[in-house]
């Protein structure tokens, strides 16, 4: 017991004269978790929270036109500054530049006239369908003509849809509005009661949206819950700059094979390493987790709220971090030099931070992508993370996950074990 | 004292490194006895290296067998380790650690326990004139300074038998004049000597047996005095010139 404690406490040594190594274990990813958390709030902020900034050249001075710009305005995600009618397409897209306004929609100038003949058009075919006389003076028009979108090329097209349904939705209002008071008036030669009309265009059946979580949580998540977790996992797995460079620098110093000519096995200097490097990212996850909570707030980003389940996050938080020293200790047995090391380390753990989750979601990923980051261990890890942290599960929600992480884990273990065999380090 | 015991017996050894890339060893037999200070000598890539991992275990023979104190070095390699000390050519310590933290832990690797430890190291920084520096970085150290760090650790176990690569190499006089006295005054209490060194004129004074090794073969191993009366030489640096040659040796 005596030479695993004095191996601990070289191993911590060691460490605490790392300041590199240090400052790239804790300074690094606070600032990461810092800056990511700010920049995908503010897209969130930006997308949830601020209306969409729309402008609209209304080229039309009929009822229906003011009607559709009422109805534009009261979809609710668009923030309307109208254009003076004349603008050509040149004037538009300067005041779009000029405004950061990243659609505009034109309304061409007889919108309304031929809003007003397709209604009654469409009221006098229902009545005829009805069996009554319809009004036999009314011209067809032709088609109503199409409404203009201009949209900044950088608007996601699933925005661009959304608009472009919302749009749909007022249109039809208008021109449902429209037949309706036609059709009324045919029938009863007196216009239609607003009351009347409010009941019969508003009459729709409501959408309840409710987030689901596993355990009936109803908290809605933020970028703190997102980014958080997701940055600790990343911060943890770059332990490999301290703990695969003391291990290269035990090969390259000659240190491995005095230690091998010892009464003692190496066993003992790897399970020291694990414990120290363990507590090590454990107390990455306690200070990252300390910021979210408590210095979030202080600069107006979303506080984190800590899982019900702490018991699981705590579970979670130490395979993370066994797993991530695994990785450290494998990647340092086979490098050769301490550059083989910072730069095969940070690369890789760039590209299974990427292809496990913590960049892009990996339900947006294509299936082969989707299939590859079941091979890195942040994918698992990330998945019982935001098991715990956005949908409220437990610790027997996220054993489907722990599970994987356990065996990556014992397989980066073995490797390691029979890279210092097959090197003659053991 | 020299007794009739033997601290190495090797015979037979065969060995090879993958690829044949390196010294081979054929049919090697050498005998080292308990008490002894032998020298190990010869050229770059002679093979001295490569036969003082063979005697520590840190290599495996491909025949033969390598004995310390009666024990095989690779099957009993925990009981073995416990008896020998290994001074390796290079720094084989933490830099970033003092001399008392090093010792510290290669004490506790080595067996001793807390006591044991605080008491030789106490000992050891002493003797070693290491004891304003010893809560100091090793890493801010003068070569020859940590050449004493490395020493001080491959006896912190008193071992039966120290083995010491090049134990000397880039140190100033007075350094070299120390590490040999503390040496011949470890071998007056028993300890076992095997060194290995390109410093001819220091081996002169330290070992009283000597081996000379070429490309993988004993060439001549005999007391000092009688190689040097059976060559007709004054030192031993001119039996190793007559015996190796003149020319240069590329050990790639």
């Amino acid at each position: 017991m005596y030479k695993l404690w004095a191996t601990i406490i070289k191993d911590a040594r060691v460490l605490w004269r790392d300041g590199v190594g240090l400052a790239l274990m804790f300074v690094m990813p606070i600032v990461l978790v810092v800056v990511i958390t700010d920049i995908q709030n503010s897209t969130f902020q930006l997308i949830n929270k601020n209306k969409l900034p729309v402008l609209v050249c209304n080229r039309d001075t009929g009822a229906s036109a003011k009607q559709l710009v009422e109805a534009i305005k009261k979809v609710g995600m668009f923030s309307v500054s109208d254009l003076p009618k004349n603008q050509d397409e040149k004037a538009i897209a300067d005041s779009m530049k000029k405004n950061d306004a990243l659609m505009s929609i034109i309304i061409p100038a007889d919108f309304t006239r031929k809003v007003m003949a397709k209604s009654k058009t469409t009221a006098g075919k229902a009545l005829t369908s009805f069996g009554l006389q319809a009004d036999s003076t009314q011209k067809d028009l032709g088609d109503l003509e199409p409404l203009k979108l201009y949209y900044n090329p950088v608007l996601q097209e699933s925005i661009r849809l959304s608009v472009k349904g919302a749009l749909q939705s007022a249109l039809q209002l208008v021109e449902s509005r429209q037949t309706l008071r036609s059709l009324y008036f045919s029938i009863n030669e007196k216009p239609l009661p607003s009351k009347l009309e409010d009941e019969m265009l508003n009459n729709k059946a409501a959408i309840n949206d409710i987030p689901v979580a596993i355990n009936g949580s109803l908290k809605p998540p933020n970028a703190a819950q997102h980014n958080v977790p997701a940055w600790t996992i990343f911060a943890m797995f770059f332990v490999i700059m301290s703990l695969g460079g003391s291990v290269v620098r035990e090969k390259v110093s000659g240190s491995f094979i005095r230690l091998k000519t010892l009464p003692t096995n190496y066993i003992v200097g790897m399970l020291s390493k694990q414990i120290v490097y363990v507590g090590v990212t454990i107390l990455q996850a306690v200070v990252i987790f300390s910021l979210g909570i408590w210095f979030f707030p202080l600069i107006n980003l979303p506080a984190l709220n800590l899982p019900a389940d702490i018991l699981g996050l705590l579970i979670v938080t130490i395979l993370t971090g066994w797993c991530a020293v695994s990785y450290a200790i494998c990647v340092g047995v086979f490098s050769e030099t301490h550059q083989q090391n910072n730069g095969f380390g940070a690369i890789s753990i760039v590209i299974l931070a990427a292809i496990g989750g913590l960049m892009v979601p990996t339900f947006t990923m294509d299936t082969s992508l989707k299939t590859i980051a079941n091979f890195s261990p942040m994918h698992w890890c990330l998945e019982a993370y935001y098991d715990l942290f956005l949908e409220n599960g437990r610790l027997s929600n996220i054993v489907g996950y722990l599970v994987p992480l356990v065996l990556i884990t014992l397989l980066l273990q073995l490797i390691a074990f029979w890279g210092l065999k097959r090197k003659n380090l053991i | 004292m020299v007794s009739n015991e033997l601290a190495i017996n090797i015979e037979n050894l065969g060995f090879h490194y993958p690829g044949n890339d390196g010294v081979t060893f054929s049919g090697l037999n050498l005998k080292v006895k308990k008490g002894e200070r032998f020298g190990l000598f010869g050229p770059n890539g002679a093979g001295k290296t490569t036969l003082l991992s063979l005697m520590t275990g840190l290599l495996s023979a491909d025949q033969g067998t390598v004995q310390l104190l009666g024990h095989d070095v690779r099957k009993h390699s925990n009981k073995v380790n416990a008896l020998f000390g290994f001074v390796p050519q290079d720094f084989s310590f933490y830099q970033e650690l003092s001399p008392v933290e090093n010792l510290e832990f290669f004490g506790a690797w080595a067996g001793l326990s807390k006591g044991q430890v605080k008491k030789k190291t106490d000992e050891l920084l002493t003797i070693l004139g290491l004891e304003n520096v010893r809560d100091k970085q090793v890493d801010k150290f003068s070569g020859g300074m940590k050449r004493r760090v490395n020493l001080a650790i491959g006896v912190i176990h008193n071992p039966s038998v120290l083995i010491l690569d090049e134990p000397t190499v880039g140190v100033d006089v007075q350094t070299r004049h120390a590490i040999i006295n503390y040496l011949l005054e470890l071998n007056k209490n028993g300890t076992t000597l095997i060194y290995t060194s390109h410093q001819l004129s220091e081996a002169e004074g330290l070992c009283e047996q000597v081996a000379l090794i070429d490309s993988g073969e004993i060439i001549a191993h005999d007391s000092l005095t009688e190689l040097l009366k059976e060559h007709e030489k004054d030192s031993l640096e001119g039996l190793f010139l007559e015996l190796t040659g003149k020319e240069y040796r590329n050990d790639v």
